[in-house]
């Protein structure tokens, strides 16, 4: 395929490295510096996309960030598929695979077209809400075809092969935007000495100053800009991110910097390179030094191919050399849209007319024009397009004097291109993130940056200036005050000279009017990407959406991929034409982030898959998985589920695992119990004001259980503290609420008790556990250890500090299964040399590893709750039948009393905690069933409670079940019944929690 | 009220649209009405509507300070369900999703109620048990709500990883088949144009600066644009803004602002046909009509009314959601933003009395308030009538937080959204 | 994302490593069982929760570990200042 439009010399392309590319399927050739919208404009390509709700063929219309139309399926494997890629931002690579997304049977000759031109006109904005609800039943099937309509591009079928990074910067200044504002401020506050980086979201910096033929110091801008960028290379406190968006401004100076660093050298990352980086900025200053976008004008078929923003001409004459057609027409509000004419002239083609909006302009620009014998039309507008997927020529007529009539008679031209500027926009997305109001110019004819608290300066186009001098000027401004800000010394710079342009002063137009009512002229896109057209918004606001929020929201308009970067400006003028206002009382335009799309997968860095959140492991866990265990997760932690043997299921394995233990030694790990080191003189009083039983009495080498209540008297932990010392205790936690109970301490401490002496550290991770459990555990313990573990020596609730496989240990005598257990507590590194010793020694007994399911089965047995499974924030220590665990003695109100007192924790009939036996023994009620009175009574039922732990207990031969039941405890022996998904009722009776060894005679052995 | 139809739409097409009736009025406030409701969102909307079609009360002025739906009822991510734990809420909810069944032809605006499902994933043993004790209590409120496990999960969302290798896997869901989605805006609209049908003064640009209050007894608001209006009961619905208002009654509520923030992806081809919820690793997703993923996570820690929160949060967030769906990672996301939700300690909300006789407060939706939106309206404008709560409402009193009686939320639904 | 001065490690650190455990100067009632259900009702769930200037409770969570006081703008999310436990505000909410 040729470049019919390629120029032969010109421009920032690298005719020396032709590219190949493929578009819907075709394959064409490009220059190495071109971008992919560049290369689709010089092979000719007109028609690259339909639109949304019409299916209109649309064409490239600009060449940045703020292009609604050429949004692309990028991809040549199904793994590497990109979806909504703007091709005016996707520089070229070699081999890159891009396809239209919409169209059928292609994006040229799209059926749904037809559908679009005839059924158009029953699609006014909102036209779904109107309709669609008759017959109610057949909703379903309308959206099913509406979401299959539905979306640009796809999201891959596979996982993405590439990786991501982030990273996190501090810098003293962040410039945003690389263009003669951009640099004059990073030159300025590099030279002054401060950390700087600058970004920009192109492949290489210059902004503006690349796209036109301006000069500076009388050579070429380019020359300017490389000197530039060469010197802020040398500095070693200066980071500069071509490539590089900055797509979002947070609180406190916190901006994100999405860095495309191999987005356009091949589909897939090199081998051992990131995708796409994120910085994570925290500036002192920001310098926005953002720009502004041109505005297209709003005219009957302005979305026909070939119809684009001026400026955007300019650059792909200028900057890629190439010329979007043949036969030019511009039209115009200012001096600006002169010089797309001016280039494209230059360019050899040829220049139909100039439109230019107002009476009898002159500026530097204009006048060239003039000298040039360009054909320049004045007072006037293109009020239509023919063609219909490519330009074929303009109507052109006469405007009153205020742009809102057509006056005179229309003459057609012949074109195939029509370049039209609005004005400009500044770019004031960066500076609304921060919650900053944009306020209205009338002297720019557009929104400027609002007041802001963040610490924040603009430079340039962002500020409504055009001209390259004055942005240079407010670049170097920034980059002075920036380096006084943070306290550094003026640096010394001395600006390029510019050629002074005279500019007239502009028109403020937007919509050009028709020969018909805007209602019944041909369509006037506002915003091509959401198909909102200006007869759209004019309905909008006649059936009373009024608001701009309203009108946006009501025709869809800024919702697209580009966010309204063009239309939301012309939208707000047509809005307020309608409803005869000025634009700022119309309202205004928020931008929220992203500036533009991010792919997830940037977003997230590193942190995915196996990296998306630690996993915490105990000393033993290698020893776990050799053994074949199973995992359960526990907060961050791989806790062994069960241990299953070759052959059996599940049940098998519960059962193996619990006999073993009630009939001679099991061992389990339990290093991951919270614990937290409590020490100090007053470190007994508080253990009183923070658990809901009395520990002024227990004496050293002892241990005691203690529930934890929060203010309102609801139970939120338990656990086991020991007292080592007089002034010192280790205290443990559930394995999930460790951290919350470290900060519940801290908070107490800090704030409310601070006059207590005492200290918390958490030591968690400084100790291994291993547990051994059953009628053999104290054999299994005495071959371990030289020291006294008879039952005289050492009794239940005692510890112990003792050698234990020649390690020094902390052996507790605790039991949370019943059963004589010991838990041996060593320093973690010897954690699995003291386990395998265990091991090694148990083997003669038996000795089996078990799991938290064999733990929760066996304490079930007993009756012991676990806090958050038989507690749920609602519950206190009377509904748990753990009054007993509570001290009414205390002098202290400790934390839980009051609140535990209050009307409706002490009324009848709360839920409390009891044990349920089925009246089938076989039956195992599942967890979470609902308890009611009478299974065949009328929905709702009144629920009168729920199983909150339910296992089969091989030691009983039934199964066993702890629940709540309204008034539980006074309801001993009475039935409730479970019904189930399946329409069968399980009956239960309500007995003691406690089904096995209620005198708890096993533990004191 | 002009009727809205398939056939209208024709009809109107030949007059290109010129001749569409107003979808609301834009009225003067008189200086009386029988009942005054601050706060023009949907809840507020709803409450209009109702007070006048279900108690004949249409001497109503709804007041907004900016434009009709423009708080939380056009920032939410529009998930509606009725699966909660306590009786209390599954009454209020369920009461709220029966009037979401049929809504579009009752206002004669398609609020686009699609039961498409909502899924909220187990990935831990804990996970499990809670879900399977709601789907065991929903069972016998007359809920429809059931589990599934990883497999059949996998056939129901294929985009979605149900595989053993993720860091949490999945290990079943439970789901509501007839939950969904809706269009938020046009529940806002479709409500306001009802209500203004039925002789509702809907004042927009209306802010309520104070309010007359004597002897514990409120008989109006002054305004900023309209002076005093006289009111015999005002009713607050102003999610995000209650502290303000309440500051203005002189009460203190158990209620905080938080920010909570959403976020869209581009619009894509159909990808995710439901809702997914996932409370254990935070994140909940589904895909609107137009083809957006609509992500929603947690609330920011701290009050804030800044409509935008911390980034962190956003990070969070997508980090689950690529973990759910591997695939999303090359999908782009366009745009956060954040809106204010009032969340109370039980993550339940008041539809009470106030210590001030004839000023009534519904808030505290928390994240949650959108599903509620008709029945919340519903319940509300009974208590408005009334003067004293309907029994669907009753437990929902600011007394709870008193007497202890809380409906908490959390411990089994995680994040109440 | 907040950007948080430590009072305790003298140092700017990003809110990630921070927490905010609600309203500022609730004391607990030095006699709990003499409050009604009320006024523990109060205590316990009742907050200020300003726009504008509010006084918060923080701790350096992934850092020091020690909590501290903030004096926050809830609209702009500007603070004004920190101070320590037990010291009183300079800049004061309303």
């Amino acid at each position: 395929m040729t470049q019919q439009n390629r120029l032969t010399s010109g421009g920032r392309i690298d005719r020396s490295t032709p590219l190949t590319f493929t578009y819907n399927g075709k394959q064409y050739k490009g220059f190495k510096g071109d971008t992919l919208a560049s290369a689709m404009l010089a092979n000719g390509i007109d028609v690259v996309a339909r639109s949304f709700k019409y299916s209109r063929p649309r064409g490239i219309v600009a060449c940045g960030a703020e292009e609604p139309n050429a949004v692309l399926q990028l991809g040549a494997t199904e793994a590497t598929q990109v979806p909504n890629v703007r091709a005016t931002q996707q520089e070229l690579f070699n081999g890159l695979v891009s396809a239209s997304t919409n169209g059928w049977p292609s994006v040229d000759t799209d059926v749904m077209g037809m559908i679009g031109k005839v059924g158009g006109n029953m699609m006014p904005p909102g036209f779904y809400y109107k309709t669609f609800m008759f017959p109610e039943s057949l909703w379903d099937t309308y959206e099913s075809m509406i979401r299959k309509a539905a979306g640009i591009g796809r999201a891959p079928r596979e996982r993405d092969p590439d990786t991501y990074d982030s990273i996190n910067q501090h810098c003293d200044v962040m410039i945003v935007g690389a263009g003669p504002a951009g640099l004059a401020a990073a030159l300025t506050a590099a030279r002054g000495g401060a950390r700087v980086i600058i970004a920009d979201e192109q492949n290489e910096f210059g902004g503006s100053l690349l796209n036109g033929t301006e000069k500076l110091d009388g050579k070429p801008a380019s020359e300017w800009v490389r000197a530039v960028v060469e010197e802020l290379s040398r500095y070693d406190d200066v980071l500069l991110l071509p490539r590089s968006t900055v797509n979002g401004y947070h609180d406190h100076n916190f901006l994100t910097i999405h860095e495309r660093c191999t987005d356009h050298l091949a589909d897939i990352a090199p081998v051992n390179q990131v995708r796409q980086r994120m910085h994570r900025v925290r500036a002192k200053w920001v310098v926005l030094a953002t720009g502004a976008h041109e505005r297209p004008l709003v005219y009957a078929n302005n979305d026909v191919p070939g119809c684009m923003v001026a400026g955007a001409v300019s650059t792909y004459i200028n900057r890629y050399g190439v010329v979007p057609g043949n036969e030019l027409v511009v039209m115009t509000t200012n001096d600006y849209g002169y010089q797309a004419a001016l280039d494209w002239a230059d360019a050899g083609r040829k220049v139909v007319a100039i439109v230019d909006t107002r009476e009898a302009a002159v500026g530097d620009r204009t006048e060239a024009a003039r000298q040039r014998g360009l054909n320049i039309i004045s007072g006037s507008a293109v009020i239509e397009v023919q063609g219909t997927k490519r330009v074929t020529g303009v109507s052109v007529a006469g405007l009153s004097a205020s742009g809102t009539k057509v006056i005179g008679s229309v003459t057609k031209l012949k074109a195939d291109t029509v370049a039209t500027s609005g004005g400009w926009s500044p770019v004031i997305h960066l500076s609304c993130h921060t919650g900053s109001r944009p306020v209205w110019s009338d002297s720019v004819v557009g929104f400027l940056p609002g007041a802001t608290v963040q610490k924040q300066l603009t430079a340039g186009g962002i500020n409504g200036q055009y001209e390259t001098a004055i942005a240079l000027q407010e670049g170097f401004d920034a980059g002075q005050k920036a380096l006084a800000e943070v306290g550094l010394a003026a640096a010394n710079v001395v600006l390029p000279e510019t050629e002074a342009m005279k500019v007239a002063a502009p028109m403020s137009l937007f919509h050009i009017p028709h020969l018909k009512p805007t209602s019944q002229a041909p369509k006037q896109f506002v915003d091509y990407q959401t198909d909102v057209t200006a007869a759209g918004i004019e309905i909008a606001c006649r059936e009373g959406f009024e608001a701009i929020e309203h009108v946006k929201r009501y025709t869809a308009m800024g919702f697209g991929t580009d966010q309204g970067k063009l239309g939301n400006i012309n939208g707000m003028a047509v809005a307020a034409k309608a409803l005869n206002k000025s634009i700022p009382e119309t309202g205004t335009t928020v931008f929220r982030p992203n500036y533009t799309p991010i792919a997830f997968g940037a977003i997230i860095g590193r942190n995915c898959g196996a990296l998306f959140e630690p996993e915490r492991y105990t000393a033993m866990h290698k020893w776990h998985v050799q053994q074949g265990a199973l995992f359960e997760d526990v907060g961050q932690w791989k806790r062994p589920w069960y241990f299953p043997q070759a052959g059996e299921t599940m049940q098998q394995t519960l059962n193996r695992e619990c006999l073993a233990v009630r009939n001679s030694v099991g061992i389990l790990d339990a290093s991951t119990l919270g614990k937290i080191d409590i020490q100090g003189k007053d470190a007994r009083e508080f253990l009183g004001r923070v658990y809901s039983n009395a520990w002024a009495k227990l004496a050293v080498g002892k241990c005691r259980y203690g529930l934890m209540c929060g203010e309102d008297g609801m139970v939120f932990d338990d656990g086991v503290t020991a007292c080592l010392g007089e002034n010192h205790f280790v205290m443990t936690t559930t394995t999930g609420g460790a951290a919350h109970v470290y900060e519940w301490l801290e908070i107490y401490h800090q704030t409310e008790w601070p006059e207590l002496e005492v200290y918390f550290n958490t030591v968690t991770d400084h100790w291994s556990t291993a547990t051994i459990t059953g009628p053999n555990s104290r054999k299994l313990l005495a071959e371990l250890t030289d020291a006294d573990v008879t039952n005289d020596d050492f009794r239940y609730m005692d510890w112990k500090q003792i050698t234990v496989a020649g390690v020094p240990a902390r052996v507790f005598r605790i039991s949370f299964t019943g059963e004589l257990s010991f838990e041996i507590n060593v320093q973690a590194n010897y954690g699995m040399h003291v386990w395998e010793k265990l091991i090694e020694a148990g083997a003669k007994y038996g000795l089996t590893p078990y799991g938290t399911e064999t733990m929760h089965i066996l304490r079930a047995e007993k009756g012991f709750i676990i806090a958050g499974q038989d507690t749920d924030g609602s519950v206190h220590p009377y509904d748990l039948g753990m009054g007993w665990c509570v001290s009414n003695q205390k002098p202290f109100s400790y934390i839980g009393k009051r609140g535990m007192n209050r009307s409706d924790c002490t009324r009848e009939n709360r839920k409390q905690l009891v044990g349920l036996k089925t009246k089938d023994p076989k039956q195992v009620i599942p967890e979470g069933s609902a308890a009611v009175l009478d299974p065949k009574g009328p929905k709702p039922l009144e629920i009168q409670g729920h199983i909150s732990s339910s296992y089969w207990s091989e030691t009983l031969g039934h199964s066993i079940a702890m629940g709540f039941i309204k008034g539980g405890l006074d309801k001993m022996g009475e039935t409730v019944y479970y019904p189930m998904a399946d329409g069968t009722v399980i009956e239960a009776e309500i007995c003691s929690p406690i089904f096995f060894d209620p005198k708890g005679e096993r533990q004191n052995v | 009220m002009q009727k809205y139809s398939g056939f209208g739409l024709f009809k109107h097409s030949l007059t290109h649209h010129e001749n569409w009736q107003r979808v609301w009025r834009n009225p003067t406030p008189k200086k009386k009405y029988d009942v005054i409701i601050i706060g023009g969102g949907g809840h507020g909307l709803a409450t209009a509507y109702y007070l006048a079609k279900e108690h004949g009360i249409t001497n109503v002025a709804v007041l907004e300070k900016g434009h009709l739906g423009g708080g939380n009822a056009c920032r939410n991510t529009t998930i509606v369900r009725s699966n909660y734990l306590w009786d209390e809420s599954a009454a209020l909810y369920e009461h709220s999703m029966q009037l979401w069944e049929g809504l579009a032809q009752e206002l004669n605006y398609n609020v686009m109620f699609s039961q498409r499902g909502v899924y909220h994933t187990c990935h831990t043993l804990q996970d499990m048990r809670s879900n399977e004790r709601l789907v065991a209590a929903n069972r016998l409120q007359g809920i429809d709500n059931e589990m599934v496990d990883a497999e059949q999960l996998q056939k129901e969302i294929p985009t979605m990883d149900c595989s053993k290798n993720a860091r949490y896997p999945i290990m079943g869901a439970s789901v509501q088949r007839r939950a969904g989605n809706a269009r938020h805006d046009a529940v806002a609209w479709g409500y306001a144009r009802a209500a203004d049908a039925l002789g509702v003064d809907l004042i927009q640009n209306c802010e309520v600066i104070d309010m007359e209050i004597s002897d514990g007894k409120i008989t109006g608001v002054k305004t900023k644009q309209y002076g005093v209006l006289k009111a015999d009961r005002v009713g607050c619905v102003v999610a995000g803004n209650s502290g303000v208002l309440a500051k203005m009654a002189g009460i203190e509520l158990p209620v905080e602002s938080h920010p909570l923030q959403a976020l869209v992806s581009e619009p894509i081809k159909p990808f995710l046909d439901t809702v997914v919820m996932s409370n254990h690793v935070h994140g909940y997703m589904s895909q609107s009509d137009k083809g957006d993923l609509v992500i929603g996570a947690g609330i920011d820690g701290w009050v804030g009314y800044g409509q935008r929160g911390s980034y962190g949060i956003i990070e969070h967030t997508i980090q689950a959601i690529v973990e759910m769906f591997p695939c999303t990672s090359r999908v782009r996301m366009n745009r956060q933003w954040g809106g204010i939700v009032d969340a109370c300690p039980d993550a339940s909300p008041i539809i009470s009395e106030t210590p001030i006789k004839n000023l009534f407060f519904n808030c505290g939706w928390g994240t949650g308030g959108f599903k509620g939106t008709p029945g919340s309206g519903n319940l509300f404008a009974h208590t408005l009538a009334d003067g004293k709560p309907h029994p669907i409402a009753e437990p929902f009193s600011i007394q709870r937080f008193h007497t202890g009686a809380l409906i908490d939320e959390h411990g089994a639904a995680g994040v109440a959204h | 994302m907040l950007h948080i001065y430590c009072p305790h490690c003298a140092e700017y650190r990003e809110e990630d490593e921070f927490h905010c455990a609600g309203q500022a100067h609730i004391s607990r009632p030095l006699d709990p069982e003499a409050c009604s259900d009320e006024e523990w009702g109060e205590y316990l769930f009742f907050r200020k929760n300003p726009r504008g200037l509010h006084h918060e409770l923080w701790v350096h969570a992934a850092g020091c570990r020690k909590f501290f006081n903030m004096t926050r703008d809830t609209q702009s999310y500007e603070i004004k200042e920190v101070y320590k436990i037990g010291e009183q505000p300079s800049v004061v909410a309303e």
